[in-house]
């Protein structure tokens, strides 16, 4: 009996705890005034002597995924270095609705952080509501389109580089077959596949490429190395000898196949894998990347909203002529065949060459 | 008839209350490992965390949690663990979002029609562990995981532009149809973002759940059968029949937890519905003791964290923390309330083992009197 009472004592005083915190917490709200107009109701940790930055808003992943997320960081880094802001990150969890995505956007804006990128086209719907929210606030959102008079929708001509890593693919294979592993088949992704097939074709008429997706439409597609390796290993087995994966963390998995075969040749996709510290091991089966530089974009978009004031909206896509999408030559493994790529890219800007962005 | 056992209830409070305040000292010992201050960010916790907006959160992302613990709960009661309420709810959203899309009659006909294909599909998809286990005898652990995944891969199958699928142009991704403007359930409009209508629904649930499982025929049966199967089948409940029966209601109530979502949110099925509620579920219905109001304070308590997650991380906490909060209750509330449990029995025993000893006395003495 009295060992009861005193569990339920202890139960008891927890909970008493539990609401004299609760109560510690509303009163310092009313003292920190009413949540700011815009209904977010984060009170900012800034101040100091640094400006009120950029609000960053990562896809699943964050700072860190060692792809368009991390190539994102860098264009924030290199602003935030030379214009002295102070930035706020945050990064979307798996599971997510619309309102959390929602939310993400408002507090940032809500806390004056201007502009707000949001990194992902699964950000689209969010940014659209949001700029109407805020019209005095600019917007960024990668891989998709808003139209909205402070949105910069910023779109990247994928099929440009792809077409170049074709070409890479064609003049490197010894087999004469090369292979392309998408993640998901969605519009996205069928633009590194319409440039790569565009420029084998283009190159080498005679060489045969195969192609595959890990998945339909599950998104998993990006995070599924295991898939992604079997897929490779396939390709190989059936004399493949240069693979160009296009499907976010999925490719290490496919990279990881490809160095396990000698001769054999992997393409890195959206950052140059081959400086990659997590492929550091087989950094020398990378051919090439196919760069999809984020960074030049956000740095563009927060540079035009900081320096020159007057924000770069619109959409604005990024390609082989502005430098927004390029293929890699670190490691020197396509030096001996630069001269062709070089040729490619020239009536690519020239417009001599039309590349297509559907399979 | 029944006294009201004071202890007893003391007892079954304390258990989530020091499980929850076990996690709070585990995280924060693991921010002052980390070398952050954790009064701090239990402080950003309750104030973020209790804004106006916060709260509209909460009561919108606790709904399905709520549904979710409801329907593990169901199983839990008769000692089914299904595991599979993530696929059940996934399956049965997506194929009502596609019911719901290629209708366009007036609402009040629409809106229970689309939930009721989301039960069908639920239940129909929960039978499928149930009937296994009757007549095969395969664990329902097993196959309701195994049916999570096919039911992802179903999903996939008829989530394709020409199936019941479509592209949205711009963004690449591959929705169902959306459902007419006239078939969106009412929302509550409030200072800030609106509360979702599907709560009331939640709230009903949980009146159903109540009174099906502690005051009908059938609630005592599926209870007894979950104490002891062979007890129930002595005296005269069909055991088999109550599996699937159980499974049935366990997987139409899953049904309900995407609803939220689809009717009041998002009205349609795309490939980045939220995943993952059914095993929030399973947490949700552990912390409240199969309860039905145990379990509606356990999903206000996951929605509160995960919304205070958002603040944590405008602070520069890591939000991961949080993620360590709730495997910490987890792991807490099962110890508690085992610790709990182990006390009650041996207390019971001391009581009874008094009790007897007392009248064991009173013969002695008649005896030797």
């Amino acid at each position: 009996m009295r060992r009861v009472s005193k569990i339920a004592a202890a139960g008891v005083v927890s909970a008493a705890l539990a609401l004299t915190a609760t109560a510690c917490g509303s009163s310092t709200t009313s003292d920190s005034g009413k949540p700011s107009s815009g209904g977010s109701s984060t009170a900012s940790s800034g101040g100091g002597s640094k400006a009120k930055g950029v609000g960053m808003a990562y896809d699943v992943g964050g700072r860190g995924d060692h792809s368009f997320n991390d190539s994102a960081a860098r264009g924030l880094d290199k602003a935030d270095g030379e214009l002295n802001l102070e930035s706020k990150e945050l990064t979307a969890s798996n599971g997510e609705t619309e309102s959390d995505r929602e939310q993400r956007l408002d507090s940032m804006a809500a806390a004056g952080y201007n502009p707000v990128v949001a990194v992902g086209y699964t950000y689209g719907p969010a940014v659209e509501k949001m700029a109407k929210k805020y019209p005095n606030v600019t917007f960024g959102l990668v891989d998709s389109v808003v139209d909205a008079p402070n949105v910069d929708s910023m779109v990247f001509a994928t099929e440009q580089s792809s077409y170049l890593a074709g070409v890479a693919a064609a003049l490197k294979s010894k087999s004469g077959k090369v292979g392309f592993i998408g993640g998901v088949q969605n519009t996205l992704i069928g633009t590194f596949d319409a440039g790569f097939a565009q420029g084998v074709k283009d190159t080498k008429p005679s060489v045969q490429l195969t192609r595959e997706y890990l998945y339909k439409t599950d998104p998993r597609g990006f995070n599924d190395a295991t898939s992604a390796a079997a897929k490779a290993q396939g390709m190989l087995d059936k004399g493949v000898d240069v693979i160009y994966t296009a499907a976010g963390l999925s490719g290490d998995g496919s990279i990881q196949k490809v160095a396990g075969k000698s001769g054999a040749w992997a393409i890195g996709v959206d950052s140059d894998q081959y400086n990659d510290p997590a492929l550091a091991k087989y950094k020398n089966s990378i051919l090439t990347s196919a760069i999809k530089n984020v960074d030049v974009a956000v740095y563009d978009l927060i540079n035009s909203v900081k320096k020159d004031n007057k924000p770069k909206v619109g959409t604005n896509t990024y390609d082989l002529a502005n430098g927004g999408v390029s293929v890699s030559a670190t490691g020197g493994f396509i030096a001996d065949i630069q001269a062709q790529i070089d040729a490619a890219k020239q009536k690519i800007v020239s417009g001599a060459i039309k590349v297509s962005s559907t399979p | 008839m029944k006294k009201f056992d004071k202890d007893r209830a003391l007892l079954g409070l304390a258990a989530p209350v020091l499980a929850v305040l076990g996690a709070l000292i585990v995280t924060g010992l693991v921010l002052l490992a980390s070398g952050k201050e954790p009064f701090h960010a239990f402080h950003v916790m309750m104030t973020y965390g209790s804004k106006s907006d916060s709260q509209v959160y909460i009561l919108n992302k606790a709904t399905p949690y709520y549904l979710s613990g409801l329907a593990v709960a169901i199983g839990f009661r008769m000692n089914l663990f299904n595991i599979g309420v993530d696929g059940q709810y996934r399956l049965a959203a997506f194929f009502a979002a596609a019911v719901g899309g290629s209708m366009s009659i007036p609402g009040f006909i629409q809106i229970p029609i689309i939930i009721l294909t989301a039960m069908v599909v639920g239940a129909a998809w929960a039978a499928i562990a149930g009937v296994l286990k009757v007549t095969r005898g395969v664990s329902e652990v097993i196959s309701t995981i195994m049916l999570n995944s096919i039911a992802g891969i179903v999903i996939g199958y008829f989530l394709q532009d020409g199936r019941l699928g479509v592209t949205d142009k711009l963004a690449s991704t591959v929705t169902t149809k959306p459902i007419p403007s006239g078939s969106h359930l009412f929302n509550f409009t409030t200072q800030t973002d609106p509360v979702v209508g599907f709560i009331v629904f939640a709230g009903l649930a949980g009146v159903l759940y109540w009174f099906v499982l502690s005051r009908t025929r059938f609630g005592f049966d599926l209870r007894s059968v979950g104490r002891s199967e062979s007890a129930a089948q002595a005296s005269g409940v069909s055991v088999k029949k109550m599996v699937i029966v159980s499974m049935l209601i366990s997987g139409a109530m899953a049904g309900l937890v995407g609803m939220s979502t689809l009717l009041n949110q998002s009205y349609q099925f795309s490939t980045d519905f939220p995943a993952g509620i059914g095993f929030t579920g399973i947490a949700v219905a552990l912390l409240g003791r199969n309860n039905p109001i145990g379990i509606a304070i356990g999903a206000l308590l996951w929605a509160f964290l995960e919304r205070a997650s958002n603040g944590l991380e405008f602070e520069g906490y890591d939000k991961e923390i949080v993620g360590v909060i709730q495997g910490a209750i987890v792991l807490a509330v099962v110890i508690a309330y085992e610790l709990v449990r182990r006390y009650g029995l041996t207390r019971q025993q001391r009581q009874v083992g008094a009790e007897l000893a007392a009248a064991g006395s009173v013969d002695k003495q008649e005896v030797t009197a």
